[in-house]
C-alpha cells in the first residue's frame, strides 16, 4: 500500500521527461525562433491554424499560435499592441485603425481568402432559398414564424454568434442593415450554431463556409443550406456553386492585419507569403473557403510593393 | 542572551506580519484597481441608464445601449432556480448526514459530495450541452435547451455541496444535550429534528443557503456554456438569458483596453464582486453568531 | 403515536432519496464523461501535440503540460504567501475587531466569481504591467485568486489546535516562536497541506480566468519560458466543446475532460486519503 504514493512520482517523473524532450530545451539552442502571435475570428480559426500547422514543418524555427474568440478581439488585441497578427471576417474600422494608430501602431490589411457566408436551416425545414431582404427581415426580428414565408406554423429560433464576432458584424452590417432581433440567441462559435440548427427544427442560423464542408469537400449532413437571391427578381444562388461565386451576395473578404509593415523575410513575412502561395491557396480551398479573387490579388499586390 | 533572543522573536514576528501585510495589500488592491476602472464607466453612462435601462447592445448598429437589467434578471433567475433545487435536496442530504445516517456510512458519503464539488465548472457545462440541453429540449418540447431551466440545474448541482457540507456542520455542531433531551421526553427523531434542532440550526443553515447563493451568482463557464445568451429580457424559465458572469466572459475578449465598453464590463465586474462580497459577509457573521451560540 | 413513527418513516425515506439522488448525480457524471471520452484516451493523445489539420492525428501534450505549469506557478504564488499570512493572523496579531474583520473579509475573497479576478488580471498583470498573455500573468491571476482560500483553509488548521497546546508551551517558558514552530504547527500541517491541495486543484480547473491572460487554443510548441502563451485542459476543452468543426471534436473534448477530472480527483484522492491518516493519528 505504501507504493501508491509512487504512482504520482512515476507520473511527474514521465512528464517531466516527455516535456524536456518535447520542448527540445535540451536539443540545440533555439536560435533566432520569431514567435508569430494570431489571435481573432473564429470563422477564420480552422484556416489559419492549419496553415500555421503545415508552416511550421517547413520552417520548424517558426513559433504560431493561434487563438479565437472572434475578429473583435483579435483586432482588439493588436490595437493593445498584443499580438503580431489579427484575424477578421470583417473589415476594420476607421476608428479601430485610428485608436491602433494613437497606440503607435501602423495597420496593414491583407486578404487571405474569401467566404461565401452561408444561411442555415434545419433539414427538415422546407424552406430551401430566401432572398436577401427576407434574411434580414428574419434577423431583425420582423418575421417570426415560417409559416409567414411559406413553411410551416412554427416560431423561428434565431442563432447568431456574439457581437465580438465578425461574422456577427459582418451580418449586421450587410444582410440587416439594423439591429439583430434582442432575441437571438449569441452562440460562441460557427461550430455551436451549426450544432444547434441540427437539433432544432425551427432554428435558422448563419456560418461561414468552411465549417459547412468536410475535408473532402463534402458538405456535411443535418441541415439545409439556404440559396440566396438579391432580391425576388434574381437568381437564388447555392453557396457551394463554385460557377456562381461572383454572384454570390454574402460573399465576404477574409482578412488579416499586421502590426505594423511585414519586414521582407521576417516570420511573419514568410508566413504571409506563405499563405498567399499555391500551398497557400490549397489549404485555404481544403478548409472550405475559396480562393481570393481578382479585387483581392490587386488589393494585396499594392502592399506588398511597398515592402 | 535573553536580548538575542527577544530580537529573533521580533525579527520573525516582524517578517510574519509584513508577508500577511503584503497579502492584505494584493487583495484590498484588486478591488481598488477594479474599482478604478469600472467607476469611470459613470462618468459617461448614468446610474440610471445602466442599472434601470432593460437593453444591453454597446455594438448596436445605432446608439449603443447599456442597461444591465436584463443581465441580472438573468442572474437572479439561474441563482433562484438553481437554489430551487439545491436547497431541497442539500438540506435534506444534510439532515440525513447529520442525524440519521450511521457514523460509517456518513464518512463514506461526505468525501463523495465533496467530490462534486471538485467538478470544473467547464465540465459541468459540457454535460449540459452534451446531454442536459437535449434532454430538456426533448421533455419540454422545446426548439432548444439552451435557456434558464438548463442552466438552473447544472448551478443547481454544483451549488449542492457547499449547502449540504455546511448545514452539515451547523447541525453537527449543536450540542448532544438537544438531542438527548428531547428523546428522553419520548419525543420520536423526526420530532427532535424538525421542533428541536432545525430550528435551534436556523440561521446557520440559511447562512448556507446564502452561500450557495454566493456560489450561484458567481458562476461563469457553466452558464455561458448552456444559457443561450440572448440579450433579450427573460420572461420564462424556457427563455434564453444571459447572466452578468457570462455577458463579461463574451465580451471582454473584443475591448479595447480604456474604451467605455471596456469600462462598463468592469463595472458589471463590480456589481458582482459587491453582490457575492455582501451576501458572503452576512452569512459569514450568521454563522459565526451560530456556532458560538451554542458551543459550551 | 404510531402516526408519529409513519411520518417520520415517510420522511427519512425521503431524505434517503435525497442523499442518494446527489450520489447518482456525481457517478452519472463522472460515468458519462468516462463513457463517452475514454475512447479518445490512448498514449497518442497523452503524448502527442496538438494538430490542427486533423485532430484525431493529434494529443493534447500542450494542454497536460500548460495546466501542471500553472498548478506550479499558483502554488508558489499562494501557498508561502497564505500560510504565513494565516500564522500571523491568527498566532500573532491582537484579537480585536481590525483582525476579526480582516479575517472575514479574507473568506468573502474567496467566494468572490473566478471571473471578477480574472479581469483584474486581465486589467492589471496583461495590459499595466505589460506582462502580455503568458504563463506568468495566468500564475499571478490564478495565485492572487487562490490566495484567499488558501489563507482562510490554512487558518482553520492552526485554530483547530487547542488552546492548552500553545499555554501549555508558555507554562514552560517557551517564547512564542518556539510554541508556534514546535507545537502548533507540526499539528496543523496536515491541515494547511490538504487546504492548499484542494485550492491548488481548484485553480486547475478554472478556464474564464485563464481566458484573458493567455490561454491558447493551438501552439505547435511547448511553452518554454514564463512569458509564453500556453495551453490548457479546461480551455481546450472548452474551445472543442463550442467551436471545433472537426466530426471527432466531441469525443475529444470528452476525453480531454476526463483528463482533467482525473488529474483534478488524483489530487483530491492524496488529499482524502492524507486527511484519512493523520486524523487517525490524532487523539483529541
Amino acid at each position: 500500500m505504501k507504493y501508491i504514493y509512487l504512482i504520482p512520482v512515476l507520473l511527474l517523473v514521465i512528464l517531466t521527461v516527455g516535456y524536456i524532450y518535447k520542448s527540445g530545451i535540451t536539443g540545440e539552442a533555439i536560435k533566432n525562433i520569431e514567435d508569430i502571435e494570431i489571435k481573432g475570428s473564429d470563422t477564420l480559426l480552422q484556416l489559419v491554424s492549419n496553415m500555421a500547422e503545415a508552416y511550421s514543418e517547413l520552417d520548424p524555427a517558426a513559433r504560431i499560435s493561434v487563438t479565437g474568440g472572434g475578429s473583435g478581439g483579435g483586432i482588439a488585441a493588436l490595437i493593445n499592441g498584443e499580438i503580431d497578427i489579427a484575424d477578421a471576417s470583417r473589415k476594420i474600422k476607421e476608428s479601430e485603425i485610428k485608436q491602433a494608430n494613437d497606440n503607435g501602431i501602423d495597420i496593414w490589411e491583407f486578404i487571405i481568402a474569401r467566404d461565401m457566408l452561408s444561411v442555415i436551416v434545419n433539414k427538415d425545414n422546407q424552406i430551401s432559398k430566401l432572398t436577401m431582404g427576407e434574411i434580414g427581415k428574419i434577423y431583425r426580428g420582423e418575421i417570426t414564424n415560417w409559416k409567414e414565408l411559406g413553411g410551416k406554423d412554427k416560431e423561428i429560433t434565431l442563432y447568431g454568434r456574439q457581437s465580438t464576432s465578425g461574422t456577427y458584424a459582418f451580418f449586421m452590417e450587410h444582410v440587416l442593415e439594423g439591429d439583430y432581433s434582442s432575441k437571438m440567441r449569441n452562440m460562441e462559435g460557427n461550430q455551436a450554431i451549426l450544432d444547434a440548427v441540427r437539433q432544432d427544427k425551427s432554428g435558422i442560423g448563419y456560418v461561414g463556409i468552411g465549417y459547412l464542408v468536410d475535408d473532402n469537400g463534402k458538405q456535411v449532413s443535418g441541415m439545409t443550406i439556404i440559396k440566396v437571391a438579391k432580391d425576388k427578381n434574381s437568381e437564388y444562388i447555392y453557396p457551394l456553386d463554385k460557377e456562381k461565386l461572383f454572384d454570390y451576395t454574402i460573399s465576404r473578404p477574409l482578412y488579416q492585419y499586421f502590426a505594423g509593415k511585414p519586414v521582407k523575410n521576417s516570420a511573419v513575412y514568410n508566413f504571409l507569403m506563405f499563405e498567399l502561395s499555391a500551398q497557400g491557396k490549397e489549404i485555404v480551398k481544403k478548409s472550405g473557403f475559396d480562393e481570393i479573387i481578382n479585387i483581392d490579388n490587386e488589393h494585396n499586390e499594392e502592399l506588398l510593393s511597398k515592402i | 542572551m535573553q536580548n538575542h533572543r527577544k530580537l529573533k522573536e521580533k525579527l520573525i514576528e516582524i517578517f510574519f506580519s509584513a508577508i500577511s501585510i503584503i497579502a492584505l495589500l494584493i487583495l484590498i488592491g484588486i478591488f481598488v484597481f477594479l474599482f478604478i476602472t469600472g467607476i469611470k464607466t459613470f462618468t459617461q453612462i448614468s446610474p440610471a441608464e445602466f442599472f434601470l435601462g432593460t437593453e444591453w447592445n454597446p455594438t448596436a448598429y445605432g446608439e449603443p445601449k447599456w442597461g444591465i437589467l436584463s443581465l441580472v434578471i438573468g442572474t437572479l433567475m439561474v441563482t433562484f432556480g438553481s437554489l430551487v433545487i439545491a436547497i431541497p435536496l442539500g438540506l435534506a442530504s444534510a439532515v440525513y448526514l447529520s442525524e440519521i445516517a450511521r457514523p460509517k456510512i456518513r464518512e463514506t458519503i461526505k468525501p463523495i459530495i465533496e467530490m462534486i464539488a471538485g467538478i470544473p465548472s467547464v465540465v459541468l457545462g459540457l454535460i449540459g450541452i452534451l446531454f442536459l440541453s437535449p434532454l430538456i429540449a426533448k421533455v419540454f418540447g422545446l426548439s432548444s435547451g439552451l435557456n434558464a431551466l438548463t442552466s438552473s440545474i447544472i448551478v443547481g448541482i454544483m451549488v449542492l455541496p457547499t449547502i449540504i457540507s455546511i448545514s452539515e456542520d451547523v447541525l453537527t455542531s449543536l450540542p448532544n444535550e438537544f438531542r438527548e433531551a428531547s428523546l428522553a421526553l419520548g419525543a420520536t427523531k423526526w420530532q427532535m429534528i424538525r421542533m428541536i434542532l432545525l430550528p435551534a440550526a436556523l440561521s446557520g443553515i440559511l447562512a448556507a443557503m446564502m452561500l450557495g447563493l454566493g456560489r450561484a451568482v458567481g458562476e461563469t463557464m457553466a452558464v455561458l456554456m448552456v444559457a443561450g445568451n440572448s440579450i433579450a429580457m427573460p420572461f420564462s424559465f424556457f427563455d434564453s438569458v444571459r447572466p452578468m458572469t457570462a455577458n463579461i466572459a463574451i465580451e471582454i475578449k473584443e475591448v479595447v483596453k480604456g474604451s467605455l465598453h471596456y469600462e462598463a464590463l468592469f463595472a458589471i465586474g463590480l456589481v458582482l464582486f459587491v453582490m457575492t462580497f455582501i451576501v458572503n459577509f452576512i452569512s459569514d457573521i450568521i454563522i459565526e453568531k451560530q456556532v458560538r451560540k451554542y458551543k459550551w | 403515536m404510531v402516526n408519529e413513527h409513519v411520518k417520520q418513516n415517510v420522511y427519512f425515506i425521503l431524505f434517503r432519496i435525497a442523499t442518494f439522488l446527489s450520489i447518482v448525480v456525481l457517478l452519472f457524471i463522472l460515468l458519462f464523461i468516462f463513457k463517452e471520452g475514454v475512447g479518445v484516451i490512448d498514449i497518442k493523445f497523452l503524448t502527442s501535440m496538438w494538430s490542427h489539420r486533423d485532430i484525431t492525428q493529434g494529443g493534447i501534450f500542450p494542454a497536460i503540460i500548460g495546466t501542471i505549469f500553472l498548478a506550479i506557478g499558483v502554488s508558489i504564488i499562494s501557498i508561502p504567501i497564505g500560510i504565513c499570512t494565516a500564522i500571523y493572523l491568527n498566532e500573532y496579531a491582537k484579537e480585536n475587531l481590525l483582525t476579526r474583520t480582516i479575517k472575514l473579509a479574507i473568506r468573502n475573497l474567496a467566494g468572490v466569481p473566478s471571473i471578477v479576478y480574472g479581469i483584474f488580471g486581465l486589467a492589471f498583470f496583461v495590459l499595466f504591467l505589460k506582462l502580455g498573455g503568458s504563463l506568468i500573468a495566468a500564475s499571478l491571476t490564478l495565485g492572487f485568486m487562490t490566495l484567499p482560500w488558501i489563507i482562510t483553509a490554512s487558518e482553520e488548521a492552526l485554530k483547530a489546535v487547542p488552546l492548552s497546546f500553545r499555554e501549555g508551551s508558555y507554562a514552560l517558558g517557551a517564547t512564542k516562536w518556539q510554541t508556534v514552530r514546535k507545537n502548533v504547527l507540526p499539528h496543523s500541517f496536515s491541515g494547511m497541506l490538504t487546504g492548499s491541495i484542494l485550492g491548488i486543484s481548484r485553480a486547475m480547473g478554472e478556464t474564464a480566468p485563464i481566458i484573458m491572460v493567455g490561454a491558447t487554443f493551438f501552439m505547435g510548441y511547448l511553452p518554454t519560458s514564463p512569458f509564453d502563451k500556453f495551453m490548457a485542459l479546461p480551455y481546450h476543452l472548452f474551445i472543442l466543446a463550442t467551436q471545433h468543426s472537426s466530426p471527432y471534436a466531441r469525443e475529444y473534448a470528452l476525453g480531454t475532460a476526463l483528463v482533467l477530472i482525473a488529474l483534478i480527483f488524483m489530487f483530491n484522492f492524496g488529499v482524502f486519503v492524507l486527511r484519512y491518516k493523520l486524523r487517525r493519528k490524532k487523539e483529541w
